[in-house]
């Protein structure tokens, strides 16, 4: 048990290409068969950490190393990756790009492959290793026909081929819908238990990961370790949210009702938590008034009314889809992958024509007008931003709607400045797009639509791959741009984005609206949310453990109350400014 | 939507059920017999053989018209050049002249140029139908495991299969970036000039290229840490052993390959000529 398989002492290192380095005096042990949880934010090192783990650095990353890092008792410096690679497995955040294959037996082989291992043996193993992540019926699938949580599986039992002793995860919950996260976590906890590897997680969707029992959290910020204690003691500490990480949600509840959170308690598992006399402190808070924000909400805007719609005969795509949004309206587009959200989304901007039924905008029909009349008034802002970006600089990347359209310069010049002022963008004007963050070339795509002054904007998963501080950054914005009078839909698998941000949820499931409530009062409906993989939150468990009546008036009253805060933080913010 | 253009089709039969390694010889000898002969009884029983091929292996003209229509063009500029620049070829390679149309110069209309140039474009015919089938039925990474037994270096071999794969990735990305770009009002109809055309398909070309090289980074990555390139040798997942069929059609494009080579040598010339 004691053995120890990776060993970091005072080590640093900084990539070829930059200026500092982006890991400082890493003292680091990791022993056989620990669950260990590597958290930061955004550009804190803690991926460079996973490349000096599965020897990346140094073999294809160059860059100055100081100190030492010894895998498997042995030196770094010795190591390359096909030796390394044995050992430790890495499963990549992208289950798209890294799905090398063209089936699925031929993805988990491709290691083997290379070791030129015999056919027949071959073949034995990927059987062997597809059963253990429960894909032995698809071995013959594309990789087109499998979700994203089966491309996640696949990718699994490509590195559990190998007799590996370390299992690395890259953000492993990026890009999947709550349901298969919740199933990728507990697949993890079951292949742990059942070979005794070591795992490795890089997250920082804190409270999902804990949900399968960690035994220690490492925390990077700035490329240093900040914290690296078992979860129960971390989590008392609030280093978490000091470093822009976000602490699970029923800790933030608990808080806010006033109950401290010491280790004795045991905070890293809800379901294992001592609440005794939690409930009374937690009802008291519920009871204590919040000023409700009013969102006034104008005319209906958009109108959905039966909409069909099929790419191929007998399979339709989209079934009698009505529904009406008024300005001003914050929405929530969910439901898992293929439902048909981004079928919708095209049909609205009109790169699809439904059918039969009809969309109405600003109350005329818009069945007539082309893509281009219809984007004066619809905004459509991709989930990736460099799928959008296509000018060098951040004014022309702006200015290029406008410039499309055929405007006078002067006005071009007046309007990208006030969009570039809104995002928060305007010092960097003059900027080139490459010089930015993934967050704010986001915000660049937002302000090229922005600038063409639309009335109601289409957001495809506003806050993917985005840490805390980035995604209260993007949604404060976005909030921000609401109480304009800007109407927003937000296609999302984030559940706390839909419970903060947004008022009403659209939730589709095999192509039909199966229903439109809010938020608070969708997750509690476990028939719905199951048929949607959506997940409940937290906030009902922890609701439902202290006893309370009525778990969706808690979870609303918590969310008012952060909303209440959060202005409250931006007055003050004003204020010192 | 669905706009896979020259990608594996997936299909039960015999044609299909070949080895990509089988199928690869036959193409190159397929090749060699087109390019050395100019039989016209050659080549029109090869054109045939390859029409039934087609039919048997179930590819729908639909599926390959676009590529069709391509080449068909290249072979009408082709044959036009022919003509511009040598009208007088199929007299001087069958010796005698049969004018058909009396033009100025040189360029009357023979039926030895008509001829020739009708042999020309039967090597064409004789080979397209191979040339396709051979794409549209090999899984590209069969492709790669036969261009391997071939001899081919593996990490080569490789390369070509992984294009072959992600041509549909890319496809997909370019129609969403396509539609991200229409959305925010980029015309891409025909309605528009040259020129802006030009510059306005530049709105989707460098999004696509970025996000491309990003993908690359990814899976080179993602191989390497798999090790691809380790071992000098490699075996296959999808590689699969000669069976009764792929020997009966190496054997027959053999035969037929000695046949025409025996025609050419008893003429001395590799041109069937019925003018004499």
């Amino acid at each position: 048990m004691n053995k120890k398989v990776i060993s970091f002492k005072q080590f640093s290192f900084k990539y070829r290409s930059q200026e500092s380095p982006s890991l400082y005096d890493i003292n680091l042990a990791i022993n056989q068969g620990e669950r260990i949880l590597i958290t930061g934010p955004s550009g804190s090192g803690k991926s460079t950490l996973g490349r000096c783990i599965n020897g990346l650095i140094p073999n294809t990353f160059k860059g100055e190393i100081k100190g030492t890092l010894e895998r498997m008792g042995g030196d770094a410096g010795d190591q390359r990756i096909p030796a390394l690679s044995k050992k430790v497995g890495t499963v990549l955040q992208d289950t798209d790009a890294q799905f090398i294959g063209l089936t699925v037996g031929e993805d988990i082989a491709f290691a083997l492959e290379n070791d030129a291992v015999p056919q027949v043996e071959m073949k034995k193993t990927v059987a062997q290793a597809a059963k253990q992540v429960g894909m032995e019926l698809f071995l013959d699938q594309s990789p087109h026909d499998l979700s994203g949580g089966q491309k996640q599986r696949v990718s699994m039992a490509g590195v559990l081929v190998d007799p590996v002793s370390i299992l690395l995860f890259d953000e492993p919950l990026a890009n999947l819908d709550p349901a298969s996260g919740k199933a990728t976590m507990h697949l993890i906890d079951r292949i742990q238990k059942e070979t005794g590897v070591t795992v490795v997680i890089i997250e920082h969707r804190v409270e999902d990961v804990l949900a399968i029992g960690i035994d220690r959290i490492v925390l990077v910020a700035d490329g240093k370790i900040v914290a690296d204690a078992p979860p129960d003691q971390l989590l008392c500490s609030g280093v978490l949210e000091a470093n822009g990480v976000r602490e699970p949600l029923y800790l933030t509840a608990l808080k806010r009702a006033g109950i401290p959170i010491v280790p004795e308690l045991h905070p890293e598992s809800l379901d294992h938590m001592r609440l005794d006399g939690a409930g009374a402190a937690l009802l008291a808070w519920t009871h204590a008034a919040v000023s409700e924000k009013e969102h006034p909400l104008g005319q209906p805007i958009l109108n959905v009314s039966h909409v069909n719609f099929h790419y191929e005969p007998d399979r339709p795509i989209l079934e009698d889809v009505r529904f009406s949004v008024r300005k001003g309206e914050r929405i929530a587009l969910v439901g898992k992958n293929g439902a048909g959200k981004s079928t919708l989304t095209k049909l609205i901007c009109g790169l699809e024509h439904p059918d039969s039924g009809t969309i109405y905008i600003g109350g005329g029909d818009i069945s007539t007008q082309t893509i281009k009349e219809r984007s004066e008034h619809i905004g459509l802002v991709m989930q990736n931003p460099n799928q959008m970006i296509s000018q060098n600089m951040i004014f022309d990347e702006v200015a290029f709607g406008m410039r499309l359209r055929g405007s006078a310069e002067e006005e071009i010049k007046r309007r990208v400045y006030e969009s570039l002022k809104i995002c928060g963008l305007y010092p960097y004007r003059n900027w080139p797009v490459s010089a930015l963050s993934f967050g704010q070339k986001k915000r660049v795509t937002i302000a090229s639509i922005l600038v063409l002054d639309p009335d109601l904007l289409i957001l495809d998963e506003p806050t993917a791959g985005q840490d805390y501080r980035h995604y209260t950054e993007i949604m404060r914005f976005l909030e921000s741009l609401s109480e304009k009078g800007m109407t927003l839909i937000m296609i999302t698998h984030d559940m706390h984005l839909m419970l903060e941000y947004t008022e009403r949820a659209l939730v589709m499931a095999d192509g039909r609206l199966i229903a439109d409530q809010p938020p608070a009062e969708l997750l509690s409906d476990a028939d719905i949310a199951s048929r949607a993989n959506l997940k409940t939150t937290s906030l009902y468990h922890l609701a439902e453990r202290v006893g309370f009546s009525s778990p969706p008036t808690f979870v609303k009253h918590f969310i008012q109350s952060e909303q209440g805060r959060r202005s409250c933080d931006e007055n003050a913010h004003a204020q010192l400014h | 939507m669905r706009m896979h253009m020259l990608s594996y089709i997936d299909r039960a039969t015999p044609i299909h059920q070949m080895t990509g390694a089988a199928k690869l010889i036959c193409f190159i000898l397929w090749s060699v017999i087109a390019m050395t002969t100019f039989d016209t009884r050659v080549l029109v029983f090869m054109l045939i053989t390859g029409v039934i091929i087609f039919w048997v292996a179930k590819v729908r003209l639909s599926e390959i018209s676009f590529v069709l229509s391509f080449i068909l063009v290249f072979l009408l500029l082709n044959n036009l050049g022919i003509y511009i620049f040598a009208p007088r070829q199929g007299t001087t390679i069958y010796g005698t002249t049969h004018i058909l149309v009396h033009l100025p110069g040189i360029f009357s209309l023979t039926c030895e140029q008509l001829f020739y140039q009708l042999n020309v474009s039967l090597k064409y015919f004789a080979v397209i139908p191979f040339a396709l089938l051979f794409i549209v039925t090999t899984q590209p990474s069969e492709f790669a495991a036969s261009l391997n037994r071939i001899g081919v270096s593996y990490r080569i071999a490789y390369a070509v299969s992984i294009t072959l794969r992600y041509i549909p990735d890319v496809q997909r990305s370019y129609h969403e970036i396509a539609q991200a770009q229409q959305a925010r009002g980029v015309d891409l109809s025909g309605k528009q000039k040259f020129g802006r055309r030009i510059r306005r398909a530049s709105a989707i070309v460098i999004p696509l290229i970025i996000s491309t090289l990003d993908r690359i980074e990814v899976v080179s990555n993602a191989m390497e840490l798999r090790r691809f390139g380790k071992k000098k040798k490699r075996t296959w997942y999808h590689g699969r052993p000669f069976t009764r069929i792929d020997y009966l059609a190496v054997l027959f494009a053999g035969l037929l390959l000695i046949l025409s080579l025996w025609l050419t040598l008893q003429r001395g010339s590799r041109y069937y000529n019925p003018f004499i």
